[in-house]
């Protein structure tokens, strides 16, 4: 049973502190879907996808006013595209559009699984797939496209990762009239996972079930309002009131992504455990770690205290839900934050340091806008070196930085909603460009041989 | 099922009188009903069972909210199991 104050403080965390399920995304397998032509293959995609997500925007609308939970987003992924059309690589584009028609259909905000997992070696289909990401990024609306680069247990595939770099860069530049959008819907990993649900990195993996629900949730307002009453504690007091937190949000997405897989027929996933910030005041990660008693996120103690929120969070969400998985951890994009825009504006936070955090918290370099004139070699460094702290520390990292065409320095890039706006933050001049084009495959880590 | 419905706003007359009415009506019982203060408002908590109702739940929700506008006051019909589940372990 519950008291009339824990329902008084559901009802704050909702109204006052954004507490919301950022998004219930539906994972379909697509591996049914390969015919003998591309456009075969296109319009069996088309069918399968708006079949199986026809109720999912009605499923959650509903929820969220029977629950009384804002259900931000309704997204699906699929299967990494690369493998499905692996007989008719350069055909691939038929596919992204079916699915970006679907993604309209549905009237789903995001779709994601224009993807590869090239870790070990690229394929000579995957080779031709990969160079199709930047014209379909350009034609599509909702398409989301990962690239798994590197793994813990395979290494860095560092011939991907030069590709990659000018994969970046022409996305960027076919998207020029948006400020590069099209780089905001694409993301290089390591250690990616197969049941994301959070854009732009989700897709559907081999190993899942045919069709799954997995959901992310949020609540970075109701982490930074509840730490206000404490504002002398000691830090051990202030992960286990975050970690009590945690769990409360944690709880109200178990609940919504059980009940979601009952109504559409599909497997309960995973809940992704973590604290997702979007541009609205009040509902920003920066401001918990002002809150802990950093002067401007960025300073020193900025990991330190990044690290503390990261593992409270994931304290606490481990005991609400059965079952949890996806990236699970503090997100740190800066144009999806108030704290982090405002703070790489006043040049208070830098790319170095926010690779730093990104050592200790989930994901990687996330939303960041790079000069316009960074070259394809310094945007493969920047991959490889986030590439080499996942591999290296057994987690997820990723970058999805966007080289704003035709912008300096102190530039601004604006894409509006959820996506944010960012200040274009410097990168190191230096040239690393022989170290890429040397190619290879760095090795896996001597701690990843387990067996 | 078990629902919770809040009504907040500034306190006044025949609050509880208007929402009960409308929900004698409809054949929800109420269980139990206690009020506080939410920030600096008035708030009616009450514990409902909506299983014999004579409109779908979501319709339900609906007319509430919009009885409460007529009243001035901010009515939220929830289901019970999300304050279940995010405050017992």
């Amino acid at each position: 049973m519950f008291s009339k104050f824990d329902v008084i403080e559901t009802i704050e965390m909702i109204e006052k502190e954004h507490l919301d399920i950022r998004t219930v995304t539906m994972g379909i397998s697509l591996l049914s879907c390969i015919r003998a032509s591309a456009k075969e293959t296109a319009q069996a995609v088309y069918d399968l996808v708006c079949r199986k997500a026809e109720r999912l925007v009605p499923t959650a609308d509903a929820l969220s006013g029977e629950y009384g939970i804002p259900i931000v987003n309704k997204r699906v992924s699929v299967t990494p595209v690369s493998l499905i059309t692996a007989a008719f690589p350069s055909e691939s584009a038929l596919v992204g559009a079916a699915l970006d028609r679907a993604a309209k259909q549905l009237g789903i905000d995001f779709l994601g699984g224009y993807s590869a997992l090239v870790h070990k070696g690229t394929a000579d289909y995957e080779e031709q797939f990969l160079a199709t990401i930047p014209e379909v990024l350009a034609s599509t609306e909702r398409l989301c496209s990962s690239v798994n680069v590197g793994s813990s247990k395979s290494g860095i595939n560092m011939d991907a990762v030069r590709t990659m770099g000018e994969i970046v860069l022409k996305t960027a530049q076919l998207t020029k009239e948006q400020d590069g959008l099209g780089c905001a819907k694409l993301v290089v990993f390591c250690n990616a996972v197969e049941d994301n649900p959070f854009m732009a990195g989700a897709f559907h993996g081999v190993g899942e079930a045919d069709t799954v629900i997995n959901v992310g949730v949020s609540g970075p307002g109701v982490v930074q309002h509840a730490l206000k009453f404490i504002p002398d504690a000691d830090l051990t007091d202030a992960a286990e009131l975050i970690k009590r937190t945690a769990f409360k949000i944690t709880r109200a997405g178990q609940l919504i992504a059980k009940e979601a897989a009952k109504r559409l027929g599909a497997r309960f996933g995973i809940v992704d455990l973590s604290l997702a910030p979007t541009p609205a005041r009040g509902d920003s990660v920066a401001h918990i770690l002002e809150e802990l008693g950093l002067e401007v996120v960025g300073c020193h103690g900025t990991t330190a205290a990044l690290a503390m929120l990261n593992d409270a969070v994931k304290k606490g969400g481990v005991m609400a839900s059965s079952r949890v998985g996806g990236l699970s951890g503090a997100f740190i994009p800066v144009s999806e934050d108030i704290g982090m825009i405002e703070s790489a504006t006043a040049g208070a936070i830098t790319l170095e340091k926010l690779e730093a955090m990104t050592c200790v918290c989930s994901v990687g370099l996330d939303m960041i806008a790079i000069p316009g004139d960074t070259p394809a070699t310094t945007i493969s460094a920047i991959i490889a070196d986030e590439a080499a702290i996942g591999m290296v520390n057994n987690k997820t990292t990723a970058v999805r930085v966007i080289p704003a065409p035709s912008k300096k320095v102190g530039d601004e890039v604006s894409f509006g909603g959820l996506l944010g706006r960012a200040p274009v933050m410097p990168v190191h001049t230096g040239d690393g460009g022989k170290f890429i084009r040397r190619g290879g495959l760095i090795p896996a880590p001597i701690h990843s041989f387990k067996n | 099922m078990r629902a919770v419905l809040t009504v907040t706003g500034s306190d006044r007359c025949g609050i509880i009188a208007t929402v009960s009415v409308y929900l004698y009506e409809h054949k929800v019982n109420i269980e139990d009903i206690s009020q506080t203060i939410l920030g600096d408002q008035f708030a009616m908590i009450m514990m409902v069972d909506t299983s014999r109702s004579t409109v779908e739940f979501a319709q339900l929700g609906k007319e509430l909210t919009e009885l409460g506008e007529k009243i001035g006051m901010t009515v939220r019909l929830q289901h019970a199991d999300i304050f279940d589940a995010m405050h017992n372990v």
